[in-house]
């Protein structure tokens, strides 16, 4: 077919190949784009700290090699180790999710983060992988047919809303929103029919008013601010005029590293975690925005590219749910930063200040990788 | 395999239409970037301009004027005002509306804001109001977010402890006016003030010191996020003035409700220990901009008590002129000490009657004499001998009707007549003018700053000229020391002949101050009475035994005295004027004595720390002057 002309690898059918030629499959292209972006990381972080390594810099990029490494690794797992898997992580996210709502630390006024062995985790954004990967397994030995049938979704349904009904607890309306995202894109993947989207889109249309009123006041408020930022000019409008006038004054080359009046003055608090973008755009301007999101665009991209190439359906859909959680990643923080959508508390992917999102997706990544690694291996419907 | 791949055809066209949204969605990304960065880059470049920091500068504390003990005349207290900064605020005027709904401001205040907003330039934050209370500022705090472009800081007001004693000397200040904040834009800054009289005035730019800024960082809705930098600037130098605080407040006390002008000088070096102007006003009035009612108050009061009688009031001398005239004769060489000429109780010219005192025939007298009994008659003769042109360059070496280069402003030079002027003016000069310039009246006015300076070089020979600042930021002014100045071109014989009159009008018996000596041990005080009238005497005034107390308050003749001591070795000289006293050797005499009373036990001259700090200090708080200066006055008595 076409698409293995896609492959630039001559098919690997070797169930067990050594670790080396292992090695060399990874995609060094898209380890080369994440490691760009750690570097763009940097620099934003050594700006943010007015222009020194302390405090953010230098322990970023500390956590960025060894997510680096842990990735790597993950890559030499058998893809089909980590299928089946899947529901064993998919039930220990689940419990990490119960976990943090009893004991998990209460910041920004939700219950989001647990620590485990001096690592901060927060469990929701684990859930995005392990709700794909478990997703993904179960689509695996679907059909085309099978798809179609509605019963035969209910239970990956129910897969999808048991975390999001958990993380809207939290609460954390923004990532549960994600995550039934891209349970939606793996699905759509997987083969589901688009008139049945069309059906849960205009059900949550409907829905949305009646839920707005079950929204928590800070949720609410964060639609109302997005709706009119100047409505609360000291609160979260506050950081949406703040970042804009950020984004805007950096103009096309940008008013030089360093020399953001914004950044460097400090007009937004806490903008080393969700508004790092500003940083980049304010000092390189439109031309380092635009650079970024090149980088950003090419590991969504590549993830596709490994998606297609997959000979499987379980590496072909973790794959796609893996680029769709970064993609949203990128989505939700740009648009929010650009006063897009209401502000919630996404960070940019590898640039963003802060250990558990980086971890999160660094681990994703190195599941990609194992999809690339294993992308024609054995790994037939009735394998499983 | 068929249906795997019909299933992997279907996944990457599934795949690719992700890919494709994806790529939209960052295309749009892209596209509201260009939009915000580049094609609306001007208004949020503006915006972070807005944003960053601001600078304003904000007025330094006003110098302090002491005495020259040390004791504070005009300092500065602490007051909260609020100020306004238009650079912050998206809407100064709807800024300016809640403002106003806050903190209630008067029309005028709302059109001097008006004003003040259009001429300003940016980093020179406008007054809003001054003299908050505490209610107000709560009403600010509170209202924060409604106000950007608001700022509470903390002011300072003039303040003059010894209030309206040293009003005159110390003199006022007052809120620049527009010309004024225009042509210098640090007085248009909230809180400055300048001089307007006194020493205030005079030492202006000195006691004004130098702005300081406060850098803030402000957001874009004008809040402060937090201040970058302070300066305070340079707080104007520290003026301390001649002035014994004691002894001035003795003399206020002395004066009691009577209008008049006092000064003591040190007559070595020429410096004013004491300046007295009553009636008075409280100077800090100005400070917070006075009251039209306070305004015509002062204005239509006969007393005068905004001017400065002292070196701007202009009397006839009087009886106080005739050292300067027997100076004047023995330098023409019209007369010595020796001449000897007769009074009969009147003097005739042509036909006209000049009159001594109360008729009073003081028979054949010489200088000392003349002086001594203060005889009319005998000066009528002298002045026609002397001429007036004469008399005038002898009252000009004395420090009348010339220009004194006392540094206070306003200061009049007072008037002495010459025939260059009579003829300048086309007046006829009769000789009868002449006449009573002998007994210092007619034409001739003088202050009692003058008249404390013809007595304080008569003393000394020395042409000292007066002068109130000491000490700018601790540096000695010039003129300050004894040796700063030159001796005069008086013959020292005929200084001696005039000072052993006014010692004898003092401390003999028949002298006319004689009741008014000094009760110290072993010093004695000079002196000469005056008793001036201030318009042409009736009729009924020329009879006899005429009682001057019947006349109106303002018809009244003024009372002066000037004198010196101690006679062997001068050091003070006081001049004293009271309007409308009557009587020089009862009403202006006795506040001459004890001033140099005090001024002898406290020898404040050449000294800049009190010989008697704990009576000083009493003095100076404006308690109990009555009780301490007889104390003062007991022989050998020490003040404690």
């Amino acid at each position: 077919m076409n698409t293995y002309a896609l492959s630039l690898h001559r098919p690997f059918r070797d169930r067990s190949f050594g670790l080396v030629r292992k090695f060399l499959r990874i995609n060094w292209l898209f380890v080369l784009c994440v490691c760009l972006l750690a570097g763009v990381g940097y620099a934003a972080l050594y700006s943010a700290a007015g222009g020194s390594p302390q405090p953010y810099a230098n322990s970023q990029i500390f956590r960025f090699f060894t997510a680096l490494l842990m990735m790597l690794a993950i890559a030499m797992i058998d893809i089909r180790v980590i299928a089946k898997l899947s529901w064993v992580t998919y039930a220990l996210g689940i419990v990490l999710l119960l976990v943090v709502m009893k004991f998990g630390h209460t910041g920004l006024g939700a219950k989001r983060w647990m620590t485990i062995g001096g690592i901060e985790i927060q469990p929701s954004e684990l859930m995005k992988l392990f709700l794909v990967l478990s997703l993904a397994q179960y689509f695996h030995r679907a059909s085309h047919e099978r798809t179609g049938n509605i019963l035969f979704l209910l239970p990956a349904v129910l897969a999808v809303l048991l975390p999001v009904g958990l993380i809207l607890k939290e609460p954390n309306l923004g990532t549960a929103v994600i995550v039934a995202l891209i349970g939606g894109t793996v699905m759509l993947g997987a083969g589901v029919r688009w008139w049945k989207f069309a059906l849960v889109i205009a059900v949550v249309a409907i829905a949305a008013p009646v839920l707005y009123h079950h929204l928590h006041d800070y949720q609410r408020a964060r639609i109302v601010t997005f709706l009119n930022p100047g409505s609360d000019p000291l609160g979260a409008g506050y950081n949406i005029i703040q970042s804009k006038i950020a984004l805007g004054s950096g103009g096309f080359s940008g008013q030089g590293y360093l020399h953001g009046t914004q950044n460097q003055l400090n007009f937004l608090p806490e903008k080393q975690t969700d508004f790092v973008f500003t940083i980049i755009a304010e000092e390189f301007g439109f031309v380092g925005s635009m650079a970024v999101l090149g980088l950003l665009f090419s590991i969504v991209s590549i993830a596709l590219y490994t998606a297609v190439c997959c000979a499987h359906p379980f590496g072909r859909l973790v794959a796609l749910g893996i680029g769709a959680n970064f993609f949203l990643y990128c989505f939700v923080n740009l648009s929010m930063v650009m006063g897009l959508i209401p502000v919630g508390g996404v960070p940019l992917p590898l640039i963003s200040y802060g250990g558990s999102a980086l971890t999160a997706v660094m681990l994703g990544f190195g599941v990609l990788m194992s999809v690339h690694v294993h992308r024609d291996v054995e790994f037939a419907v009735k394998d499983f | 395999m068929k249906r795997d791949n019909k299933d992997r055809s279907a996944f990457t066209r599934r795949a690719l239409l992700i890919g494709t949204a994806q790529l939209g969605v960052f295309g749009a990304i892209a596209a509201k970037l260009y939009n915000l960065q580049v094609s609306q880059h001007g208004k949020y470049a503006t915006l972070a301009q807005a944003n960053s920091i601001s600078e304003r500068l904000v007025a330094p504390e006003r110098g302090l004027i002491t005495d020259r003990f040390g004791t504070i005349l005009a300092g500065n207290q602490q007051h909260w005002r609020a100020l306004f900064m238009q650079a912050l605020a998206p809407d100064p005027q709807a800024v300016l509306a809640n403002f106003a709904r806050l903190v209630a401001l008067s029309d005028d205040e709302q059109a001097r804001i008006a004003a003040d907003l259009s001429d300003r330039p940016g980093y020179i934050p406008v007054l809003l109001k001054d003299y908050l209370d505490w209610q107000d500022m709560a009403a600010i705090e509170v209202n924060t977010p409604d106000l950007p472009g608001v700022i509470v800081e903390v002011g300072a007001s003039r303040v003059y402890p010894l209030g309206p004693g040293l009003a005159h000397a110390v003199g006022y200040v007052a809120r620049p006016n527009k010309r004024e904040a225009q042509t210098d834009t640090v007085l248009a800054l909230p809180g400055m003030r300048i001089g307007r009289t006194g020493a205030e005035a005079a030492q202006d730019l000195a006691l004004r010191g130098s702005p300081g800024f406060v850098q803030t960082e402000t957001n874009v809705h004008g809040e402060i996020v937090r201040e970058v930098a302070h300066d305070n600037g340079t707080p104007g130098e520290t003026v301390a003035l001649s002035i014994d605080a004691g002894l001035q407040a003795l003399a206020v006390q002395s004066f009691a409700d009577n209008a008049g002008a006092a000064v003591v000088l040190d007559v070595l070096t020429g410096e004013i220990l004491a300046m007295v102007s009553t009636p008075s006003f409280d100077p800090s009035l100005f400070d917070k901009g006075v009251s039209a009612a306070d305004w015509s108050g002062w204005m239509a009061d006969e007393k005068h008590p905004l001017q400065n009688k002292a070196t701007s009031g202009l009397f006839a001398p009087g009886s106080t002129f005739k050292p300067t005239v027997a100076l004047a004769a023995m330098k023409s060489g019209a007369l010595t000490a020796d001449t000897v000429l007769t009074c009969t109780g009147s003097f005739t010219l042509g036909d006209h009657v000049f009159w001594c005192d109360n008729h009073t025939a003081h028979g054949s007298i010489t200088l000392t004499t003349a002086l001594q009994v203060s005889c009319d008659v005998f000066f009528y003769q002298v002045a026609l001998m002397t001429g007036i042109d004469r008399i005038a360059e002898m009252a000009h070496q004395l420090g009348i009707a010339t220009d004194l280069g006392v540094d206070l402003p306003n200061a009049s030079p007072g008037f002495v007549p010459t025939h260059a002027w009579a003829k300048r003016r086309g007046i006829y000069w009769a000789e009868g003018s002449t006449v009573v310039q002998g007994i210092g009246q007619g034409y001739t006015q003088v202050t009692p700053l003058a008249l404390a300076t013809m007595i304080a070089r008569v003393a000394s020979g020395v042409a000292v000229g007066p002068h109130i600042t000491r000490r700018i930021g601790g540096a000695l002014q010039p003129g300050s020391t004894p040796n700063a100045w030159l001796p005069l071109d008086i013959d020292d014989r005929h200084l001696a002949v005039v000072r052993q009159g006014l010692f004898e009008v003092v401390n003999t018996p028949a002298g006319t101050a004689y009741k008014d000596r000094l009760m110290l041990p072993n010093v004695q005080m000079a002196g000469k009475t005056g008793t001036a009238q201030v318009h042409n005497d009736t009729t009924a005034e020329k009879q006899k035994n005429f009682n001057d107390m019947t006349l109106p308050w303002d018809e009244r003749p003024n009372a002066l005295f000037v004198g010196f001591a101690p006679v062997d070795a001068p050091r003070y000289a006081v001049a004293i004027v009271m309007e409308h006293g009557n009587w020089g050797a009862t009403s202006a005499a006795p506040i001459a004595r004890d001033l140099i009373t005090y001024a002898l036990t406290h020898d404040p001259a050449g000294r800049d720390t009190p010989l008697n700090p704990p009576a000083v200090a009493a003095l100076s708080s404006g308690t109990n002057v009555a009780t301490a200066a007889p104390a003062a006055a007991q022989p050998g008595t020490v003040v404690q």
